[in-house]
């Protein structure tokens, strides 16, 4: 099989090696063209974006508004913080220069002048790669003013990085530019959403790393090549990256649509000790979990994983063995979702480190039964009552792992424990009738 | 302690602020800088920042306390930031944080007495297919064992 992102030719983020294999190839086609056709080549290749979401990224890019007097802008973001993901390093050290690529594609048939490139703190290393590969690009007059006299067009941009400082939020689209903006990175109240209302309030898109590093195959090869690939609904390569209880773990890039076990046995090597599969997550931890006795003949698309109950993610699967502690694993979910709630939405804010309580609570062995539905009844007030989609995300594995795995988590709190007080309301009243008179 | 900006960095921010249209967006990474030449994030850093940057204090205090990346105190010469999220906890994460928190003798957030190390425990660092990781500083170790994360420990010692 082809590989469109990650392709296995040494010395790619080098600038001389990327055009020797027909680098910018795309660029200097999609100049020729009409920006509207662009838009309308990468809706009909059915590219969905490779962030979480997997909204469909060409009509994205036409709900740009045509005419506007404010700057337009294109946000990459490369903020990569949901555990169990680790695709788009891969991409700025292997394969930079086809990301460079599809940003300028995306800028000229948005219209955007600058691109940021949102890269999380932690990633010095990757951070100065690519910046390197941008600097090369610089120079060679591929971006920037020069691209006038390269590809003889008017049309030029500018492609700026921006150091995230460790914040998970930051990953969502609003969050993000709040954070370009230089403020905290809060999420922003939706609609309007970013093509009305983005960075400093002017039309911005917003698109994955991995997303845009697709653009330049769909323009050199046509959109109906690229509709082929996969699963006709989701189509393209998926870089899958597999982590937690596997032989090999890693990045394997693979049509979407491979099956979920294929990945896990063939491609990372199995179990090691060949041991029996308690759970996978099959995106990214703020996915549904599914059970070891759930996946075969799991499709890994977007797709195929919604009608088993679960979600493609960011690709990132992880699996766990039959001696894995899953409410200890649980529980670090929720430490992380907790640690990463910006504080905003009192649900999420609150809800976060009460699941975690109970589910400490549980691990020290002083859970009762009435836990286990506690711990749905957090989750469900929360899921559906943030602004943004961390609500979710901190819900989401908490309900569908104590649902999925609700004799593991019985079995846990076996201890049925007696509350001596019965749950009364104490509060001040003007009447000394007991209670039962006031509630008749 | 009075803080200003070395000449270094005063070019530095120069080079930053073109890439938007208005000074604050250049905060994150000014405060960077402000970080590196200083050790970490104090309020008459902040005081600085924001007057180089035209921002009310207040506004930088907001960004300082919001990321994680900026320490609010001196950390050690070696900042161990050891990755205990799912995929490296489910390769022995927290084997290797209990044991060098041990040889530290310090628990989260600490500094030894010599100032030589602090540790951190953060949340995923995006090495899931290398687990387990630390990082030292801004550099990553990745696909390693308790005894490796030791000896990486030791070595940093005789420097």
């Amino acid at each position: 099989m082809e590989k469109i992102v990650l392709p296995e030719i040494k010395k790619l983020h080098k600038i001389d090696v990327y055009i020797e294999n027909g680098g910018f190839k795309a660029v200097k086609k999609a100049f020729k063209q009409a920006p509207d056709d662009i838009i309308d080549q990468v809706k009909k290749s059915g590219l969905r974006g490779r962030g979480g979401a997997a909204f469909l990224a060409g009509l994205k890019w036409s709900f740009m508004p045509k005419t506007t007097d404010k700057p337009k802008y294109l946000c990459v973001n490369g903020d990569e913080s949901e555990p169990g993901s680790f695709k788009d390093r891969q991409i700025f050290e292997f394969n930079p220069h086809q990301l460079i690529e599809g940003i300028l594609i995306t800028c000229y048939a948005i219209g955007a002048k600058i691109a940021y490139v949102y890269i999380r703190g932690e990633y010095h290393k990757w951070i100065k790669l690519f910046q390197k590969a941008l600097d090369a690009a610089y120079e060679e007059g591929y971006i920037g003013e020069k691209m006038k006299k390269k590809f003889k067009t008017d049309f030029f941009c500018d492609i700026y990085i921006h150091k995230g400082a460790g914040a998970y939020i930051c990953g969502e689209e609003s969050s993000l530019m709040n954070s370009i903006e230089g403020k905290r990175g809060y999420p922003r109240v939706k609609p309007p959403f970013p093509a009305q209302f983005g960075l400093w309030g002017c039309p911005t898109t917003i698109n994955n790393v991995e997303t845009l590093t697709n653009v330049p195959a769909i323009i050199n090869n046509g959109w109906e090549w690229f509709s082929k690939i996969g699963e006709p609904k989701h189509p393209g390569t998926i870089l899958y990256g597999i982590s937690g209880h596997v032989n090999k773990p890693g990045i394997y890039e693979l049509p979407s649509g491979t099956l979920l076990t294929d990945l896990i046995y063939n491609y990372a090597g199995g179990v090691p000790g060949n041991k029996k599969i308690l759970c996978v997550i099959p995106g990214g931890s703020s996915m549904p979990p599914l059970r070891g006795d759930q996946i075969e003949g799991v499709k890994m698309d977007a797709e195929s994983l919604k009608a088993v109950g679960t979600s493609i993610g960011t690709g990132g699967i992880i699996v766990m063995d039959e001696n894995t502690d899953l409410v200890k694993v649980l529980a670090r979910i929720t430490k992380f979702y907790y640690h990463e709630s910006c504080g905003q939405c009192t649900p999420c804010r609150e809800g976060t480190g009460w699941m975690l309580k109970i589910l400490n609570r549980i691990i020290r062995g002083e859970g009762s039964i009435k836990d286990i539905d506690l711990l749905i009844t957090v989750a469900s007030n929360i899921e559906g009552n943030t602004i943004c989609a961390l609500g979710e995300a901190a819900a989401w594995p908490v309900k569908f792992m104590v649902q999925r795995f609700r004799d593991y988590f019985e079995k846990r709190v076996s201890k049925e424990i007696v509350i001596p007080v019965a749950n009364k309301v104490h509060s001040m009243r003007q009447t000394l009738n007991p209670l039962a008179d006031i509630t008749e | 302690m009075e803080f200003k900006f070395s000449s270094k960095n005063l070019k530095k921010i120069e080079e930053i602020l073109p890439k938007y249209p208005s000074k604050k967006p250049a905060v994150m990474s000014v405060l960077y800088l402000a970080q590196e030449q200083n050790g970490w994030i104090s309020h008459e850093v902040m005081e600085e920042v924001a007057r180089v940057l035209e921002m009310h204090p207040e506004e930088v205090l907001g960004v300082v306390t919001f990321y994680t990346m900026y320490h609010q105190k001196q950390m050690g010469k070696y900042h161990i930031q050891v990755c205990t999220n799912v995929s490296c906890m489910l390769r022995g994460a927290y084997e290797i944080y209990d044991k060098v928190k041990e040889k530290l003798g310090i628990e989260n957030m600490e500094v030894t007495k010599d100032e030589m190390f602090s540790i951190e425990e953060v949340e995923c660092m995006g090495s899931c297919g290398t687990a387990p990781m630390i990082a030292v500083n801004e550099d990553y170790y990745e696909n390693l064992t308790k005894e490796k994360a030791l000896e990486i420990i030791s070595s940093l010692k005789k420097n």
